[in-house]
């Protein structure tokens, strides 16, 4: 169900509903060094940095600051792991597989502490991260599980007398560059492919969200995957994530982020080895609803998929396009959700929407807000951040947007629906279409032909059709134009 | 081909093995459908039965069919669990049931078990279908679906193992089964119907019938209402399940049946690792595997020091009580198979090998076999063309590749088939040569889960794995 972001359970007959999970209240963060061959390392240069909770704007504790040196300590150890002959090297691949699984395993067993962790440190509501995030976590990793001892080559019947098959190998040290809006999520996408198929990795994760990343550090050495298979060094884009993205001993990167920052990156490994490149980047999400479509189910998918997570995610529907027919009428059931919608307290049970991640975005998205009012957009609701209560914004709604407004062609990663008005197919298709993003695209429609029509018609990595953020482990994901090159899962 | 593993290597630990069960209670021992144990009906009736209840749990929008595709894997793997949770039960079960020497049950039959259990359950999410191009305005995909209620007929020699290789890809594809194990060894079948239920498989989607071949056998390869029947055993009852699929309904129709396998000695191989490889790879488990290198052609100038070897390897066998330690061979299956083996000893004889050592019966009591080899044996002695199934390694000579090739291929069996040579040229010369499902290059009886398996001409039809 597209409303609950895929996170029904089902296939188990007689199933009572279990009670809801409780945060913890008084977790101690245990892991807050850089992670190298199973140990846990101070920084080189003694630096650390804080990190801090959007709901309280309290320092939850300091990390150690990794930079330059720290990341060649890191690589030099994964290419250890990697070399030929090595224990990772010559394991088994059904045994790595057992490894992930095994990983797997402790995510559920410490489910409510990592919750807990993910929404200190990133003001996501409790229960969505346990529910949606470690959810997602846990199915990710137990499907990489599967694959590890499937990978396979083929035999090719060349011309001439030969015997020619190709073996699908390892690239060897991975850098993995991981985003703050789905820390831990983001992380397994990571990891879980690239171990499966016998790499060694070099992981930053953001720095306002380094807390989940370093407490599966820990997970990792539990396990026993050997040392140096899986490093993490928390740290700074500029300082660490450059020494990545420009190291001479890494063969590949993967980027979850902004556009900006993956031009970066592509750029940076270009000019320093070739290594290989894949990045998730943004998105301007076309959200198409036609007349005909069944319209409490396109109101509410509609809502979730721009509104998710604050509005932090790539797959945003931050551009809402309704049919004539049906636009007072749609404008109208979407404020009345916006208005319903709980922001406060991640930790309370009935909160939908938490704190923005930090100042810098909180700006940018008031920034937006204002210009959307300065361009000539109609103000359904909201607009405004919720007094005296830090980085929290009131979930906004613009209607009779047109496509030359900032709010329609930026993307704004916040709480904020933009819903502008169409005529026919073609229109809307040529408007969908034209932004240098491609990430994701809905349409909700009962009309096969029109559904098969757009699914091909819009440039987007992935159309849903009469869902919203339908992701699961077993479907790739990834972006068109400058959304992204390449795919994961 | 095998690969040089280096010193460091971590290889898979094996478990320690432990002391087989005493007094084992047999608990299961009824027929077992949608969950429930009944009392033996006529076999049909029971077959019926079953296929009623796994007919009903495939429906379209049963818990079984609705299921996500990642949730049967977890079922799987919850199987394995609990047969590693059970696995001293089940290795003494199998030990007790059918003569299998309790190591090998333990360390072996039951490893495999597990592996591919979790193997299947890897896959289960990962069957894909295709979008297709095809001409014009079309929106074109294929989708993978199970087949439907799967007739599966398991043999005596590996009763667990033959048991879960056929029903964990099946479920994990969602098909539901109707399984006939052997009659000689129903007991481990029926303790996993128990472990089935444990896991949270919904009714019906596994049943086990045990009972006799020419009944229960029957009313499953004839039964209109079996989409598919899934067979491992000998080639005469595999012609006859052919011909029932056909009589029938035309049901799909798998089959995994003998093999009379060339197991080819170069004088440049490790002679050994040959002698090695070649003793087990007849020898295992009393001589009972299809897979068996039951012809061994060795190149002329090494032919009397690799006789030579080979009986020496063999004379040390202690024969005895398969769940007692020390004991290299247990007994031969049952009264048929042990008569069998022994004329067929007899013929060799007659028609002229040398026997070089054993050559009978062992023992005063059970059906023990005296390890036999033969040589000098030739191509046309009945030892060199049927099936043996015992403790009887025959080694014949030969000069020429094109010549060992010719004779090799010369069976109507393709199972399997082994070359031992440091040469790479004639390594993948006969690889490519060999009309056998598998070849082996310096090894033998290499199986694993990710392996495709099955024969060429009457070995079988298909791939198991």
């Amino acid at each position: 169900m597209a409303a609950l972001n895929g996170a029904v359970e089902n296939g188990q007959p007689d199933k009572k509903v279990p009670p809801l999970p409780r945060p913890l209240r008084s977790l101690e963060v245990k892991y807050t060094k850089i992670f190298i061959n199973n140990e846990w390392h101070e920084s080189t240069s003694g630096k650390k940095f804080p990190t801090y909770n959007p709901s309280t704007l309290e320092k939850i504790c300091d990390i150690e600051e990794g930079d330059k040196p720290d990341v060649d300590n890191a690589v030099e150890a994964a290419r250890a792991a990697f070399q030929r002959g090595s224990p990772w090297r010559q394991m088994d691949a059904p045994s790595r597989g057992r490894l992930l699984h095994k990983l797997a395993d402790l995510l559920e067993r410490d489910r409510v502490i990592l919750a807990t962790l993910e929404t200190m440190d990133t003001g996501k509501p409790f229960l969505q991260a346990y529910f949606i995030d470690l959810e997602g976590c846990i199915k990710t990793l137990r499907y990489y599980a599967g694959w590890a001892d499937k990978i396979q080559g083929r035999t090719i019947p060349v011309d001439e007398n030969f015997v020619c098959f190709t073996r699908h190998e390892p690239m060897g040290v991975c850098g993995a560059i991981t985003p703050w809006n789905f820390p831990l999520l983001m992380l397994v996408w990571k990891m879980a492919p690239a171990l499966c198929c016998g790499n060694t990795l070099v992981i930053k994760p953001a720095e306002q969200t380094p807390l989940t990343s370093l407490y599966v550090g820990s997970l990792i050495k539990e396990v026993g995957f050997p040392p140096g298979v899986v490093n993490i060094v928390p740290g700074y884009g500029p300082t660490a994530g450059a020494a990545i993205s420009t190291h001479d001993s890494i063969d590949k990167i993967a980027f979850t982020g902004s556009t900006k920052v993956g031009k970066l990156i592509k750029e940076a490994a270009s000019k320093s080895n070739l290594k290989r490149v894949t990045l998730e980047l943004g998105g301007k999400n076309p959200c198409i609803v036609c007349a005909d479509a069944d319209l409490d189910l396109a109101v509410e998918c509609a809502h979730q998929g721009v509104f998710f997570n604050q509005g932090q995610c790539c797959t945003a529907a931050s551009r809402v396009f309704v049919e004539e027919q049906i636009y007072p009428e749609f404008v109208k059931r979407s404020v009345e959700f916006a208005k319903k919608r709980l922001v406060g307290d991640p930790f309370d049970a009935r909160t939908e929407q938490g704190p923005q991640i930090d100042q810098k975005q909180f700006d940018k998205i008031l920034e937006l807000i204002e210009s959307g009012k300065k361009e000539g957009a109609k103000l359904e609701c909201g607009g405004l951040a919720i007094e005296d209560r830090g980085l929290f914004i009131k979930p906004t709604v613009f209607s009779e947007v047109t496509d030359n407004m900032r709010i329609a062609r930026e993307e704004i990663f916040g709480p904020v629906q933009p819903i502008m008005k169409f005529k026919s197919i073609e229109e809307v298709i040529r408007r969908a279409n034209s932004t240098e993003y491609g990430l994701t695209a809905a349409v909700f429609t009962k009309n096969l032909d029109i559904a098969l029509t757009l699914a091909s018609a819009l440039q987007s990595g992935t159309v849903w059709i009469n869902c919203y953020n339908a992701l699961y482990a077993q479907a790739p994901f990834g972006g068109f134009k400058m959304s992204g090159n390449g795919r994961e899962l | 081909m095998k690969k040089q593993r280096s010193d460091s290597n971590p290889a898979p630990v094996m478990p320690a093995l432990p002391e087989p069960l005493k007094d084992l209670k047999i608990k299961y021992t009824k027929v077992i459908v949608d969950h429930v144990s009944v009392f033996l009906f006529p076999p049909q009736a029971d077959v019926d039965k079953a296929v009623e209840a796994a007919r009903k749990a495939f429906e379209l929008g049963s818990t079984w069919r609705t299921m996500d595709a990642s949730e049967r894997g977890r079922l799987l793997n919850k199987l394995a669990d609990l047969v590693e949770r059970d696995r001293l039960i089940l290795a003494t079960m199998e030990t007790i049931d059918g003569g299998k020497l309790f190591s090998t049950a333990y360390l072996m039959d039951l490893g495999a078990g597990i592996k591919t259990l979790r193997y299947c359950a890897g896959w289960a999410d990962k069957i894909h279908g295709r979008t297709v191009p095809m001409d014009g305005n079309f929106f074109t995909f294929t989708r993978h679906e199970p087949i439907g209620v799967c007739g599966q007929i398991i043999p005596w020699n590996f009763p667990l193992v033959m048991f879960i290789w056929k029903i964990a890809p099946a479920l994990c594809c969602g098909n539901t089964v109707v399984v006939k194990p052997a009659e000689q060894t129903p007991l481990s079948a029926l303790y996993m119907g128990s472990l089935i239920k444990e896991a949270g498989f919904p009714p019906g989607v596994v049943n086990i019938v045990p009972g006799f071949g020419p009944t229960a056998g029957a009313a499953i390869s004839h039964h209109m209402d079996i989409d598919k029947v899934a067979f491992t055993g000998s080639t005469e009852v595999g012609k006859l399940i052919k011909e029932a699929a056909g009589k029938s309904n035309l049901k799909r129709v798998t089959l995994e049946l003998g093999g009379k396998s060339p197991n080819i000695i170069f004088a440049d191989a490790d002679l050994d690792a040959a002698v090695e490889f070649a003793h087990i790879g007849l020898f295992y488990h009393q001589g009972q595997c299809c897979i068996a290198g039951s012809r061994i052609f060795v190149e002329e100038p090494i032919y009397d020091e690799f006789v030579r070897r080979s009986i020496e390897r063999v004379k040390k066998y202690t024969l005895g009580d398969p769940l007692k330690p020390g004991v290299q061979q247990g007994p031969q299956i049952d009264k048929e198979q042990y008569k069998k083996i022994l004329e067929l000893i007899e013929s060799g004889k007659k028609e002229g090998a040398k026997l070089e050592c054993g050559g009978g019966p062992w023992g005063d009591k059970g059906y023990f076999i005296q390890p036999t080899v033969f040589s000098n044996v030739t191509d046309d002695m009945r030892i060199a063309k049927e099936e043996i199934f015992g403790p009887v390694q025959q080694i014949m000579k030969f000069k020429t590749i094109d010549e060992v090739i010719k004779r090799a291929n010369n069976t109507t069996y393709g199972l399997a088939a082994a070359v031992f040579t440091k040469d790479i040229d004639k390594a993948l010369t006969f690889a490519a040569a060999l009309q056998a499902g598998t070849v082996w290059v310096n090894c033998y009886s290499a199986l694993s889960a990710q392996c495709p398996f099955g024969g060429f001409k009457m070995s079988g039809n298909g791939r198991e794995m």
